[in-house]
């Protein structure tokens, strides 16, 4: 269970360049539940994901994951409970090194890594098997730079690698939005699979309302650092592409007027 | 022939030089300016140890973990302070160079009267050699002396080249290849990028300070100049050795990177019986790594313009 306190963060505060991303944001994610952020550009969702990850430190709020305050901890200390696939299919992977030795650095996520030979025959077959599980022929090139391979194919090894060994939650970062539609419903169809096999707690941020509606059992809608509705249960089964459009349409018309008259005739847009 | 073998010898010392540069460079890709002030404190250290009588292998030892303990102190000013690359190598050479000469007492310590560690080998040779004080290398007498360096200096370079073998394919040296890739996806993996440049750092320098130990015994004294220019040295044999093998695993890597600088000394050593002006060297040496950084981006313009060549040839 994933649960987020009240977070806020200011980038570059007090310089023109400032940015409110996240002001005041709560949710909680029950365990085993799959969610999806949606917004439009800058509004916080892929903000959100990088402060679980930890690649920046809030300036107000907790994160609490199972229970522990993860709040202050490093990105690497928490990739312990944390897996992740990021939106550049490049991001997640090392590319000069093999699909082999890529694999056995997530077969060791948050473990001690001692001075044992990192890929042998036992973890060759290991990792060769569910390697062809991906049915992309990616078991007879363990060996080849994974840079060798096309976007698709590192992304459905980065989803492998963040859910080799169980995370407490798996982040996706708009994970098919640089990929080509073919490959695009591929890893979307593979992280719908793996996330209903192991029963995992997963948030995908996504561009696509499409993506939305399919896949997860709840939408958390964000604008301008804020979320401004939550789709879940037997709403969330209801929701169809037209609804969101309405809404996203409703809270942009909202910045047609300033803040404080936002606030004040919100009511009426309700 | 005592050129030839003082080349591959010579060779197989820096080769040490040119792996811990292939960490540093090339692993966790960090430029590393630090090495011309390391290579020195491991001469220093050795020089100090040894003109105090101390036994030959723990000099070295010493001389190495100095080696590490100045890498570590590069990675920190780095990670931790948030100083540049470039700049955090500068300082600890800039203060190395105080260092050294601290240790030494003076900028340069004679070693001709003391034990070292090619003394083991020299016996073995001289068994092997009988009477006489030479050995005869394909036709040529040689000096007992020279083979014996020649050999300890082998022993040594090939040990150390299977040690970083096998380390760099385990677990943790995996991670730490993984780090110098892609610093993200370490991250992501659970393993601290910050703490991978610091132990790489160390590791890295470890191995030329050992060089240093080894460079003095060899040419029998250790003075504070004697590492400037080395890291254009160390880049241009890892360039020689990446043209040699291309990148093909971590064996052939370490293969090409010793190859490369045994072949950089030969080359060198033809150079000066050429007659090559000694003090233009530096300046060869900076040119050729010059034109070997921007061989590729050259050959590609080259290849393109033949190309046109070619349309035009067709219309």
């Amino acid at each position: 269970m994933l649960e987020v306190k009240n977070l806020s963060k200011t980038f570059s505060p007090g310089t023109v360049n400032e940015v409110r991303a996240l002001q005041g944001v709560d949710f909680t994610l029950a365990e085993g539940g799959f969610s999806a952020i949606i917004g439009t550009n800058g509004s916080g969702k892929s903000t959100v994901l990088n402060a679980i990850a930890g690649t920046f430190q809030p300036d107000e709020g907790r994160i609490i994951l199972d229970g522990i305050d993860i709040t202050r901890w490093p990105e690497f200390k928490r990739a312990a409970l944390i897996g992740r696939v990021f939106q550049n299919p490049f991001a997640g992977t090392a590319a000069e090194m093999s699909i082999a030795e890529n694999i056995v650095m997530a077969m060791k996520r948050g473990r001690r890594r001692g001075l044992g030979w990192a890929v042998d025959r036992n973890t060759r077959e290991e990792i060769g098997a569910r390697v062809r599980a991906l049915k992309m022929g990616l078991e007879d090139r363990l060996d080849n730079p994974i840079g060798t391979l096309s976007g698709g194919q590192r992304q459905a090894l980065t989803l492998l690698m963040a859910t080799w060994l169980r995370p407490r939650i798996l982040l996706l970062d708009e994970h098919t939005a640089a990929l080509d539609p073919k490959s695009a419903a591929k890893v979307a169809e593979l992280t719908s699979e793996i996330i209903a096999r192991d029963k995992l707690t997963a948030l995908m941020v996504t561009h696509s309302m499409q993506q939305a509606v399919a896949m997860p059992e709840r939408i958390i809608m964000m604008h301008r650092g804020k979320i401004v509705e939550d789709y879940h249960g037997e709403m969330k089964r209801r929701v169809r592409i037209p609804d969101l459009v309405e809404t996203f349409n409703r809270v942009t018309k909202r910045d047609l007027f300033s803040e404080s008259a936002a606030v004040m005739l919100m009511g009426q847009y309700r | 022939m005592s050129l030839v073998l003082g080349a591959f010898t010579m060779g197989l010392i820096l080769a040490l030089l040119s792996l811990g540069m292939l960490i540093s460079f090339r692993m966790i890709r960090f430029t590393d300016i630090s090495v011309d002030g390391t290579i020195t404190l491991g001469s220093s250290v050795t020089a100090v140890c040894l003109a105090s009588g101390m036994d030959p292998w723990p000099a070295v030892l010493l001389a190495t973990a100095a080696g590490c303990a100045a890498g570590a102190v590069t990675g920190i000013l780095h990670t931790r302070f948030h100083i540049q690359e470039l700049l955090s190598g500068i300082l600890v050479m800039t203060a190395l160079y105080s260092i050294n000469l601290r240790i030494m007492g003076r900028s340069n310590i004679p070693l001709l009267d003391v034990p070292k560690v090619a003394d083991g080998a020299e016996g073995l040779v001289a068994i092997l050699a009988g009477a006489g004080g030479k050995i005869d290398l394909l036709g040529w007498p040689v000096p007992i002396a020279d083979v014996a360096a020649f050999v300890s200096s082998l022993l040594i370079c090939v040990a150390s080249a299977l040690l970083l073998r096998y380390f760099l394919l385990t677990h943790l040296g995996t991670a730490l290849r993984a780090a110098g890739n892609n610093p993200q996806m370490a991250r992501a993996q659970g393993f601290n990028h910050q703490a991978a440049v610091v132990f790489g750092l160390a590791l890295a320098n470890g191995l030329v300070a050992l060089a240093g130990s080894l460079l003095a015994q060899y040419q029998g004294f250790s003075d504070v100049q004697m590492g400037i220019g080395m890291m254009v040295w160390g880049l241009a044999s890892i360039i020689i050795g990446e043209a040699l093998v291309r990148h093909n695993g971590i064996g052939l890597m370490i293969c090409g990177t010793i190859l490369g600088t045994i072949l950089f000394r030969l080359l060198i050593a033809i150079a000066l019986r050429w007659g090559l002006n000694p003090n233009d060297l530096k300046l060869v040496t900076a040119v050729f790594v010059f034109l070997a950084l921007i061989a590729p981006a050259l050959g590609g313009r080259i290849k393109a313009r033949l190309r046109q060549g070619d349309s035009h040839a067709g219309s």
